[in-house]
């Protein structure tokens, strides 16, 4: 590796955070996922107490944080785990000592705990830790040594979720956010999931230096997903119909640099497909309307920043039950992304052709688009369509067909399962998600005439 | 393959060139790559094609044989590439691929450790990923097989993204030089759990590692292994499931021709006569789907670990 590899690695791709910097907080192993932009201002709400989030600034992602009763209340504190070996050990037990423990004698008659409400809050009161208080109601369950080692975890990991809860750093990357919103607002993102999305990728061939063409109708996770890709480097148009780009507000988790951000730019269908006999001037004319619109688009969604990275009151679900992120430090200095396209760079489109395109419009009419967009791609570029329905992809790939447009043509759905693997508890998990869309993929051949 | 030299990416004015590799596709179980070369020919049942009526063309042609039959000759791309390599391993495919490169987290510039090489399929992927400025570092045990994939990086002209080197991972670990450096490790070994060790101390701190093992007794294994200083630790199974289309004659007549279970799939779908279709009453085109009655089973178990990040 040389010098020069790892001082972009370490812009392109930073390992700490920064005052300003937008961070997933996975809350509890998953339980609760929040977007949060740090500064010395944003907080964090778990259970009834309110956490400032200034302490994660300049750690590093993953690091771990637990509430702490500090002299000046609470507050999150840099948490680091000891290597588990001896968690290890205990865990190979597992097997031999279970045999003879069952829950035969388990009544649940809700007397099982001996500590009352009133007894914990006393001891919280005079600054008893989470910890502290998860072994005083272990010690006072009456049926805990009767369980298997395996549910006393359970039992364990449970009680730690409520009275010391975990908080860990993350960084917000593709896989992250398409993971947190399929979890969370599945409908925004058009129940697109992360799987379904890798493979958007793959198949249009998203790398260094190509000019990707997508219509992104989900908040902007494609289009985010896609200059992720291409690190600094080619374009990522997204394109629109009518005169209001689509909202690309996701773009801004991402934690993308300016240079990145610059590569991604907005340019209305009739722009990039307008044939050469209009007058030049028109398009011009019609280019600064657009910039309006666009623009003021831009200033609306700077001002509800802070909402879309926390929930709104009336969207609340239960993961994100308790979720609130303080207003966001808006930090003017980073750039933003979805610029109108340059005259220039349309020019050299229409010279040369899109290097690949993505779909992901559940509300358009797919063929009528598509007919448009395909003769804006190079020859042999590849093209993926994402739909959540198939029978829109079953048509248009009829149509291809008919026309000799493509070749390749496939319509596939990924299936996604995942596992839990444990010592003589391996098996897949009890629930999944079912489905995580339909794509469609081809590779565009020259037309034979 | 990859548009490392901008000037060399798919466009309306790139024309194939004398030493150019395209992939020969004849139907999409069908492909073929090859390098042009202006004296040579290919021949299969379609024919025999002469390569130098294929320069000047553009990418996305058809082309013809001295006997009129035709192939499309296409840009190599990753995904076409796994589809037309010379198998020397098992190798991955699409759909285990691009999961792969998502949950690692692989954007340009990343360093990822690879092992083993195997056919490269992955690797290519791996290279189109950390594109322009990161690395591939793959190593196999097998000497002639790295040997080969060398060869085919070259032919792809991946060479400046991926290095392959000759090492057993299993018995040696990765090299000593890498440690702590590595953005991402991917593992496909008989035995991770003899690699995982040394994984460890390759990547950078809440860097990903993969595991890909067909047999869950592998993933057993290796899970326990991860558990003394990774976290985030998941295992995955990825399938594809494919769809087939047909325009189908719907029946819509009581009568006697009126069959249960006739729907007849056109073969050569026929286009569907706007307006006037005299026997609109009777019977009506449908375009249908429905899924391809043979896939994959299985392929392998993906098992992802992030390392715990202690300083």
């Amino acid at each position: 590796m040389s010098q020069n590899n790892s001082q972009s690695d370490s812009i392109q791709n930073p390992r700490v955070t920064w005052e300003g910097c937008s961070v997933l907080l996975d809350i509890n192993d998953g339980d609760r996922l929040v977007f949060a932009r740090l500064s010395a201002g944003s907080t964090l709400k778990i259970g009834n107490k309110t956490y400032s989030l200034q302490p994660l600034i300049g750690c590093p992602f993953g690091s771990l944080f637990q509430v702490e009763n500090g002299n000046k209340g609470h507050c999150l504190a840099r948490f680091v785990p000891t290597v588990e070996g001896n968690n290890i050990q205990e865990k190979g037990d597992f097997e031999s000592q279970d045999e003879i423990k069952d829950n035969r004698a388990l009544v649940d008659n809700n007397k099982a705990q001996s500590l009352t409400g009133e007894e914990i809050n006393a001891m919280r009161s005079q600054g008893a830790t989470g910890d502290e208080i998860v072994e005083a109601l272990i010690a006072n369950s009456a049926t805990f040594e009767k369980k298997t080692l395996f549910s006393q975890e359970k039992y364990r990991l449970k009680k730690q979720k409520k009275y010391a809860p975990k908080v860990l750093l993350r960084r917000p990357f593709a896989r992250s956010i398409c993971e947190a919103y399929f979890k969370k607002y599945p409908a925004r993102i058009g129940f697109l999931r992360v799987d379904a999305l890798s493979l958007l990728l793959s198949m249009a061939n998203v790398t260094a230096n190509s000019d990707v063409l997508v219509v992104d109708m989900v908040g902007g996770l494609l289009t985010g997903a896609v200059a992720e890709r291409l690190g600094g480097t080619g374009y990522v148009c997204s394109t629109y119909l009518g005169s209001t780009p689509y909202s690309i507000d996701i773009v801004r988790i991402f934690n993308l640099s300016n240079e990145i951000c610059k590569r991604i730019v907005r340019s209305p269908l009739t722009d990039l497909s307008l044939s050469q006999n209009g007058t030049s001037e028109q398009i011009h004319q019609q280019g600064d309307d657009l910039n309006m619109e666009c623009l003021s688009n831009n200033q609306m969604s700077s001002s509800v920043g802070t909402e879309e990275i926390t929930p709104t009151e009336n969207e609340k679900s239960d993961l994100i039950s308790e979720a609130t992120v303080s207003p966001v430090n808006k930090t003017g200095k980073s750039t933003k992304a979805g610029n109108k396209a340059s005259k220039q760079a349309i020019d050299l489109w229409k010279e040369n052709g899109f290097s690949s395109l993505i779909i992901a419009a559940p509300e358009l009419d797919l063929w009528s688009l598509l007919k448009d967009l395909l003769p804006l791609l190079a020859n042999s570029a590849p093209f993926a369509i994402y739909h959540q329905y198939l029978q829109p992809l079953a048509t248009c790939m009829h149509n291809l067909q008919l026309g000799k447009m493509a070749i390749g043509l496939q319509i596939s759905e990924p299936w996604l399962r995942e596992y839990q693997v444990l010592p003589s508890r391996t098996h897949p998990c009890m629930q999944m998600s079912a489905f995580g869309g339909y794509i469609l993929s081809g590779i565009k051949i020259c037309s034979s005439s | 393959m990859l548009p490392i030299d901008p000037t060399k990416k798919i466009s309306f004015t790139r024309h194939i060139c004398d030493g150019d590799l395209v992939i020969v596709y004849e139907r999409h179980d069908n492909m073929k790559a090859i390098k042009v070369c202006q004296g040579l020919v290919l021949q299969n049942r379609f024919g025999v094609f002469k390569h130098s009526d294929w320069i000047g063309k553009p990418f996305g042609s058809k082309v013809f044989s001295n006997k009129n039959g035709f192939v499309y000759l296409l840009a190599p791309t990753p995904e076409l590439w796994t589809l037309v390599l010379s198998h020397r391993t098992q190798i991955l495919y699409i759909a285990d691929i691009s999961f792969v490169i998502m949950y690692l987290e692989i954007v340009p510039g990343c360093m990822v450790l690879e092992s083993g090489t195997g056919s490269g399929s992955l690797t290519t992927s791996l290279a189109r990923a950390v594109a322009p400025t990161g690395h591939v570092y793959t190593f196999d045990f097998h000497e002639q097989r790295a040997a080969s994939a060398r060869e085919d990086f070259e032919k792809t002209g991946l060479s400046s993204l991926v290095t392959v080197g000759v090492r057993d991972i299993q018995g040696e670990g990765f090299p000593d030089e890498f440690s702590g450096l590595a953005d991402s490790v991917f593992l496909d070994l008989p035995q991770p759990w003899l690699a995982i060790p040394s994984a460890g101390k390759m990547l950078k701190p809440d860097g990903v590692l993969c595991s890909f093992s067909p047999c869950i007794e592998q993933v057993q294994r290796a899970c326990d292994s991860l558990r003394s200083n990774f976290t985030d630790i998941k295992t995955f199974e990825i399938l594809l499931r494919t769809y087939e289309v047909r325009e189908v004659k719907m029946d819509c007549s009581q009568g006697d021709e009126a069959k249960p279970g006739s729907i007849l799939p056109c073969k050569r779908p026929q286009r569907a006569i706007e307006g006037g279709n005299e026997q609109g009453k009777l019977s009506s085109q449908t375009v249908m789907a429905r899924p391809c009655s043979e896939a994959k089973g299985h392929t392998g178990y993906l098992t992802f670990a992030r390392l715990i990040c202690l300083s």
